[in-house]
This record gives structure tokens, sequence and C-alpha cells, in this order.
């Protein structure tokens, strides 16, 4: 276990995670730094103990990250592969774009959370704030509690689980049923987050009416 | 960009170290806003208004100082290029600067703010104002990254709207042209092009006109297109407010001992038990207030 004290910069960090061999990484007094643990590239373990500030965890593959604290704005952006795990809250544009791997959020994540998500999946206990899912593109959206205004909004292939109330949906989002398939994907997704408390049966789905994505010229209106 | 941080001390302790604490949650955010720098201090005086005026030439803030002392019953202070006149500063030492020396601009007027501001980095703001000696019961402030308008003092923040009420913003608003206008034919006047200043001037009409703060804001809502984080400080604590699309970030923390808001937390990880405080970003759209009862007007 290697220990890093963020009071003397966060690049050591960073280059520590670039290296090919994995490592395990303790990391005292992120104090909202911007850029923690980014760009790693192996099966890292890292552990970060407080609150983290714009784009922890950022274009991740293959390493373990988890946050024992909030994050700023921007987690997990582009993340590629891999998991990041905050065990409070998360700010706006939560794994914006991410291609791959898991992005767990113990508590709220607020707007915009999977905006142009592109393969990641991302389960949140609590809530989602408005815009989330926002022309996301693949993967899936796992959100305990209660999604907020324009869920979905312009989404093409992605998947939105919500268990709690829908405040509004986006232009092109809909509910669709929760087929066998949907359920497994669903229940081993909850399950890979460490969320217990409930199974699939209590979410609704939401996926695109691919009105919008397919030219169609009775919609010019809406383009 | 711009940075905003705001600290209300719900302990004396807190209140004692004000300036400090301010100082450093305000370097912090020195990256959001390294062009100029401002507060807004709260603290008690000698009965009466106090004034916060700056000379544009500080050369002559030693003279000005001396003027003032020799025609009225105020207590003078210099801190940094402002010069801080306290108790009895009515309308009639107000009319006699404006006379007097028209090149001052009035930075503040009320019974508790002290207005601070100017172009320079939040580092040597900070150092010049000798903000780390100041005591009060709360503060705001702000690191500018000029966006809509120059770089200069009185394009800094806070803006004064009023007898101890000020308002620091973070964003840019988009109509802030056309509201300028028909402000200025209700009667307003503006010093610059800043849309912040129209922000600020916004708020001041209505709360003339009877709203309260809560109603001037829910107005603005309204009535300001773009994008904002604002709090806004009040004679007995202060608010926050972010527009409904909330790009533009905010924190807000609360211990036993203090509230407070930044654009980031890494500023309120500046103070005491930032580590254990209650954390959380404020909704959209949604109003958040902190008041001291006993100094409510």
């Amino acid at each position: 276990m290697t220990t890093f004290d963020l009071c003397d910069g966060v690049r050591p960090l960073n280059a520590c995670l670039h290296e090919a061999s994995a490592k395990s990484v303790s990391v005292v007094n992120p104090a909202g730094r911007h850029a923690i643990a980014v760009g790693a590239v192996a099966a890292h373990d890292v552990s970060i103990d407080g609150n983290v500030g714009y784009y922890c965890g950022g274009m991740n593959q293959h390493a373990s990250i988890a946050v024992h604290g909030n994050a700023g704005p921007g987690l997990a952006e582009n993340i590629m592969s891999g998991r990041v795990h905050v065990h409070g809250d998360a700010s706006q544009y939560c794994a914006a774009s991410g291609h791959g791997g898991l992005v767990v959020v113990d508590g709220n994540a607020s707007s915009r959370c999977g905006i142009s998500m592109k393969g990641v999946d991302i389960v949140v206990r609590g809530n989602v704030g408005h815009m989330s899912a926002f022309m996301a593109q693949k993967g899936c959206l796992v959100v305990c509690g209660d999604a907020g205004e324009a869920l979905g909004d312009s989404l093409y292939e992605a998947r939105l689980f919500v268990r709690g109330d829908v405040a509004s949906l986006g232009a092109d989002c809909v509910e669709k049923p929760m087929e066998t398939a949907h359920c497994v994907q669903l229940d081993s997704l909850l399950l890979a987050a460490g969320v217990t408390d409930c199974d699939s049966s209590a979410f609704r789905r939401f996926g695109s009416a691919r009105e919008l994505y397919h030219f169609n010229i009775d919609n010019t209106a809406a383009y | 960009m711009c940075g905003i941080v705001g600290l209300y001390a719900k302990h004396d302790c807190i209140g004692s170290q004000l300036g400090s604490l301010l100082s450093k949650m305000l370097v912090q955010m020195g990256e959001r806003g390294p062009d100029s720098a401002g507060v807004a201090v709260y603290r008690d005086g000698p009965e009466g208004l106090k004034l916060s005026v700056r000379l544009a030439e500080p050369q002559r803030r030693e003279q000005f100082a001396s003027a003032v002392t020799a025609q009225f019953a105020c207590e003078v202070s210099v801190l940094g290029n402002h010069v801080l006149l306290q108790g009895q500063c009515n309308d009639t030492v107000q009319a006699w600067i404006k006379a007097q020396y028209p090149d001052a601009d009035i930075m503040s007027v009320g019974q508790r703010v002290e207005i601070y501001k100017e172009a320079s980095h939040p580092r040597d703001f900070v150092d010049k104002h000798a903000l780390n000696e100041i005591t009060g019961s709360h503060a705001l402030g702000h690191t500018r990254m000029a966006t809509e308008s120059a770089v200069t003092t009185l394009g800094s923040h806070p803006f004064s709207t009023g007898h101890d009420v000020c308002l620091v913003h973070n964003g840019s608003l988009s109509n802030h042209n056309r509201l300028r206008q028909s402000l200025i034919r209700a009667g307003l006047q503006f010093k610059t092009d800043n849309d912040s200043e129209v922000a600020a001037g916004y708020l001041s009409h209505r709360m003339r006109n009877g709203d309260s703060l809560r109603s001037a804001l829910e107005s603005a809502l309204q009535d300001l297109d773009g994008f904002y984080t604002f709090a806004i400080g009040t004679r007995s604590g202060f608010a926050v407010l972010r527009d409904p699309i909330a790009c533009k970030p905010a924190v807000l923390a609360e211990t036993d001992q203090w509230v407070a808001m930044a654009s980031e937390y890494r500023a309120i990880a500046q103070l005491p038990g930032a580590e254990h405080a209650d954390v959380w970003e404020p909704e959209p759209a949604r109003i958040y207030t902190w008041e001291r009862e006993d100094m409510a007007a």
C-alpha cells in the first residue's frame, strides 16, 4: 500500500497510476482538489479519504477508485473501464461521455448525470438532477431514487431504470416495458453496485422512441 | 468562471477570525478569478451609517481622510485603497463627497456593510486590505474572471444594491442590455457595462419598491435570462440562488459554528471542521437564506 498526501500535489499520484503495474494506493487530504486519480491505465486499487473536486477518476481504465466523501463536477468523465465508487454525493455531469466501466454513487448525483454516455453503466442510490442521460447513446443509468426534469432528452440507445418518481421526460424519451432480459441486466447491475435493499421489480424502464434520430420529414419542426 | 465565497459565523470564535478565514477561501478561488477581487464584510461600528469610499487616485486618500475629519464628526480609517467613514455618514456627507471629490466612488452605504474591491489578484488584494485582521458576523467575497465587461475596479464585485445589501455573481446574463435600459427609464444609474451591476440594480429597484429580498429573488428568476449563481449579503445574513439550468457551480456547507458557500468545496475545505461539515449542492431555482434574528432590520 502506497499513501499519497495531496498536500504535496496531485501529480505524483497520477504519475503512479499511469504506470502499467497494478498497485494498491491510499490518498489522504484531497480537500476538493481537481483531477485526482485521472488517467489510470492498470487495475490499481485506489482509496481516497475525503471530498474531491472537478474530474476525479476521469478517463479511467481498469482501476477501481473509491471516494470516501463527495465528488465535484465531472466525476469519472470519459471513463473507459474499471470502477469509480463515490460514497457521498456527486455534482453535475457525473460519468459524462463514459465509454465503459461502472460508476456508483451512494448518495445523490446532481444535474446532467450520464450526459452523452457511450457504454458506461451508472448506478445512483439516491436521486439524479435535471437533464440526466441527455443524448445518452449506450449503457445503463440506474436511479434508485427520483429523476429530475427532462430525463433522457434526445436519447439514443441507452437504457434508463428509475425506481422513484420522474419529474418529466425529455424529448423522445418514453417508458418501455420491463422484460425478463432487462430485469436480469438490472439485477446484475444492482448486485455489482452493492445495492441489496431493492431489486428490478421495483423499477420502470425508459428508452428512446427513436423518433428524433431517424430523419423524418414530418419531424422537421422538432429538429 | 469567477469564484464566490461566503461565510456566516454562528459562533463568536468564527466571527473573531472572519477576515482570515474568508481570506483563505478567497485565495483558494484565485484560479477561478485572477482579474479582480472584492469582499463585503458585515460588522458593527459606531451608531449610524458608514461609507466605504474609493478614490480613483489612491495617493489622495490621506488628503481626503483629513478633509472629511475637518468637516464632519466621522471616524475615518484607511484600508488599502479605500477610506472607511463611520458614524452618522448621512446624506449631507455623501453629497459633500460627490461635490468635492467627483472621482470618488462610494462602494457601500449601510449600518454594518463595508465593501472593498479592486482589479488585482485575490492574494494581493487580501494583503493590501489587511483582510486577515477583520472581524465580523458574516462576509461575502468574489474573484473575477471578466467575460462581459472590462477589468476595472468598478466592474468588480460585490455590487452594492442599497443600504447593507450587496450582490456577488458567477455567470453571465444575456438580457442585461435590455434590462439596463428599462431600469434607467425607472430612474436608476449605472456606472459600467457590467451585467452583474444590472442584476444588482434590478434587485435594488425591486426592494426599493417594497419587495422583500425573497420576493425580489423570485422575480429575478422570471426576469433575468442567463447563467448565474448569486450570493446576496444583507444586514443580518446572506442568501444564495442559482438559475434553473444551474451550470454554474455552488456548494453549501454547515457546522455548529458556521455556514459557508463557495463555488468549489476546496474553498470550504479551508475552514475549521470542514471535514465533518454537512456539505450539499444547492438546488436550481431555490432560494436559500441564513439570518441572525437579532440583527434583522
